[in-house]
């Protein structure tokens, strides 16, 4: 509890821009902005054929609420302060790495070996080092699942180097 | 007496009873695998179905479509995984549970309350089909825009979050729904050339990436942490005092599930987020809501499963699916040579009456499977992490990737995977991004065709007494938790 107190209090000696509440609220603004400009360069239906609203009124209307409710969020942010998280920790990001290797592989190689090289990955940087568990989530795992989704619900994957000797 | 009779019929049938089997088990184990389902299944299995006679094959698929709405309850409890988007509402509490190594307890009552549900639907589903039938015809559109408002005011107390910020969440889902090609006009929204978008954002790889993917990495960030799980309480189910806490909860659930389903086209989801709505509405501790009450879990569950029987009356009392399950079972029906119609019930009641009979079975099969099996599949939360999550991960690339075998859902599901785990940093709950995805179509479409039907004139939805009647229930549902929190206060 002591922690947080002075977790709060560093928060609120921060500058304003380098609080998560200012920096959230920027970036949902930003993104929201940017998506309403691109409602504007949806085509729009002639007066003639026009039944009802516009197809841009519609997120027209939501972004520009989305918008309003973040202001009202950041201004009732500046009265009370949210918690400062903790920093994320390198297994955090290694996962993230690992959704990174896995869209890699199964882009260029294969995507069963990218689920494998993630599992593997994965449970490795999360403690596992024992080979025939490191086996068993990277391989005999993925082999089981892609013979019940491939063999019993007649689902075909992507092509790839696995997937490709499998099917010829 | 005679229609009871005709029920009982699936029971003395030695092939019925294998089908009822086979279909169930089916069903389950579709459930609980991430973006497959009973629609899926049913589509799959409708080949085969022409090998069997009528009954026979509409009861496989009916069994299919009660037993996969259970099923994903399953992985929705151990794994923050909804194995269909109607168990998305079970993971709020059902998760938390199981964290709290009560799995067991929260599988139970999942799986007493989708039982309980179930039947009542059927029984529902016997004495009122072809009344609901007419009252489901008397909604338009503008009695479905004011449903889908009805809806929509769950938003604001669902969730842990602040109530603006799950306006936030609940506004972005909508706008998600706004994605693709425009029902009305054709016109592109949000698509950014991308071809695959065209179609709109998939429900099962938002729901898969903001609670399993988010779920990953935020166990990413425990993994140095010690947990004190006690064991054994894993495998405890409910107890007596759970299910007097409950029981209130499960039947008001099943009759707002059994509503819902009758109304053509909405169906388990919307049904489930409802009845977990009002379950905390109801509730004397709505505050443990989302921190695994047990009446959460009852709430979300009886109403999904309830909304089996009730999709059902639509679809055999007016040929109108009350789902996108019933419409594969409405496939199978015409394929068979079944016309559905208020004459199927004069005509053929010895084949409908067998149908509301399978169905009470399959209930039945799939509770034998559930609550027997919930000890077994309880002891999955014991898996280490470090093990278990690369499976998870697995499974649900691929449940998403079979959807459309669409690659693009993958990564889709992997983007709200990355933005779920940062909403719920920074205190924005992932739900109402759920709910608004559900009922943003809903919403907008029912909106503008109203205005079409209305000429622009937006004060004729108050000339409609149903949509008027949701109005005024969505200002209740509204003002009532404030009116609660002002008397908790005093």
């Amino acid at each position: 509890m002591k922690n947080v107190q002075k977790q709060k209090r560093a928060n609120k000696s921060l500058p304003f821009f380098f609080r998560d509440e200012f920096r959230v609220s920027l970036i949902i603004i930003l993104i929201s902005l940017a998506l309403l400009i691109t409602t504007f360069t949806f085509d729009i239906v002639p007066p003639i054929l026009n039944r009802g609203i516009q197809p841009a009124a519609f997120p027209k209307a939501l972004l520009v609420l989305i918008i309003i409710m973040t202001l009202l969020v950041y201004y009732l942010a500046t009265k009370k302060p949210w918690k400062v998280q903790k920093k994320l920790p390198k297994s955090f990001f290694l996962t993230l790495l690992s959704f990174l290797i896995f869209v890699v592989v199964s882009k260029t190689l294969d995507f069963f070996l990218g689920i494998s090289a993630l599992s593997i990955f994965v449970s490795y940087y999360w403690g596992e080092k024992r080979i025939i568990y490191l086996l068993l989530v990277g391989i005999i795992f993925p082999i089981i699942v892609f013979i019940f989704f491939e063999t019993i619900l007649g689902l075909r994957f992507p092509p790839g180097i696995l997937t490709n000797i499998y099917y010829s | 007496m005679d229609n009871l009779l005709l029920m009982m019929a699936p029971l003395f049938s030695s092939k019925l009873l294998l089908v009822l089997f086979f279909g169930t088990l089916f069903g389950l184990i579709l459930g609980v695998l991430p973006g497959l389902g009973p629609t899926t299944g049913g589509a799959l299995i409708l080949p085969f179905t022409m090998t069997l006679d009528p009954l026979s094959a509409i009861v496989l698929l009916t069994s299919i479509y009660c037993a996969g709405t259970y099923g994903g309850a399953i992985t929705a409890v151990l794994i923050n995984t909804p194995g269909t988007p109607a168990a998305a509402a079970t993971c709020l509490d059902g998760y938390p549970l199981a964290q709290k190594g009560e799995a067991g307890r929260a599988l139970g009552m999942a799986t007493v309350s989708s039982t309980v549900g179930g039947i009542f639907s059927v029984i529902i589903l016997v004495f009122f089909a072809p009344m609901l039938a007419k009252l489901a015809y008397e909604f338009g559109q503008p009695e479905y825009f004011a449903l889908a408002i009805f809806g929509l005011t769950m938003l604001a107390s669902i969730g842990e979050g602040s109530p603006i910020k799950n306006l936030i969440a609940g506004a972005f889902g909508i706008l998600i729904s706004t994605v693709g090609k425009d029902f009305m006009t054709s016109i592109d929204r949000f698509t950014f050339g991308i071809n695959e978008l065209t179609e709109g954002i998939g429900f099962i790889p938002v729901v898969v990436g903001l609670f399993a993917m988010s779920e990953m990495l935020t166990q990413s960030t425990l993994i140095n942490q010690v947990f004190n799980r006690i064991a054994l309480k894993a495998i405890k189910l409910p107890s007596k005092e759970d299910y007097k806490k409950t029981w209130k909860t499960i039947l008001r659930s099943s009759g707002i599930g059994s509503f819902i389903g009758v109304l053509p086209a909405e169906g388990g989801t919307v049904a489930s987020l409802i009845g977990y709505s009002e379950a905390k509405r109801f509730s004397k501790k709505p505050e443990k809501f989302g921190k695994g009450s047990i009446e959460g879990i009852a709430g979300a569950e009886a109403a999904n499963n309830a909304a089996t029987g009730g999709a059902m009356v639509p679809t055999l009392a007016l040929g109108i699916p009350g789902s996108a399950t019933t419409a594969v079972i409405l496939t199978g029906l015409i394929i068979h040579g079944v016309r559905p119609g208020p004459d199927l019930f004069r005509e053929q009641p010895d084949f409908l009456y067998g149908i509301f009979g399978a169905m009470l079975i399959a209930n039945v099969l799939f509770f034998i499977f559930g609550f027997f099996g919930a000890k077994i599949f309880a002891r999955i939360t014991l898996v280490p992490n470090k093990i278990l999550w690369p499976m998870i991960f697995a499974v649900s690339v691929c449940g998403t990737y079979s959807l459309n075998q669409s690659i693009i859902d993958v990564w889709i599901m992997l983007f709200f995977g990355v933005l779920g785990f940062f909403m719920r940093r920074y205190g924005f709950s992932v739900v109402p991004v759920i709910i608004g995805l559900i009922l943003g179509e809903l919403v907008e479409g029912t909106l503008r065709q109203s205005l079409v039907i209305f000429d622009g004139n937006w004060l004729m939805f108050f000339t409609r007494p149903i949509a008027l009647t949701f109005f005024i229930l969505s200002l209740i549902a509204l003002a009532f938790p404030l009116i609660r929190a002002k008397k908790i206060k005093k």
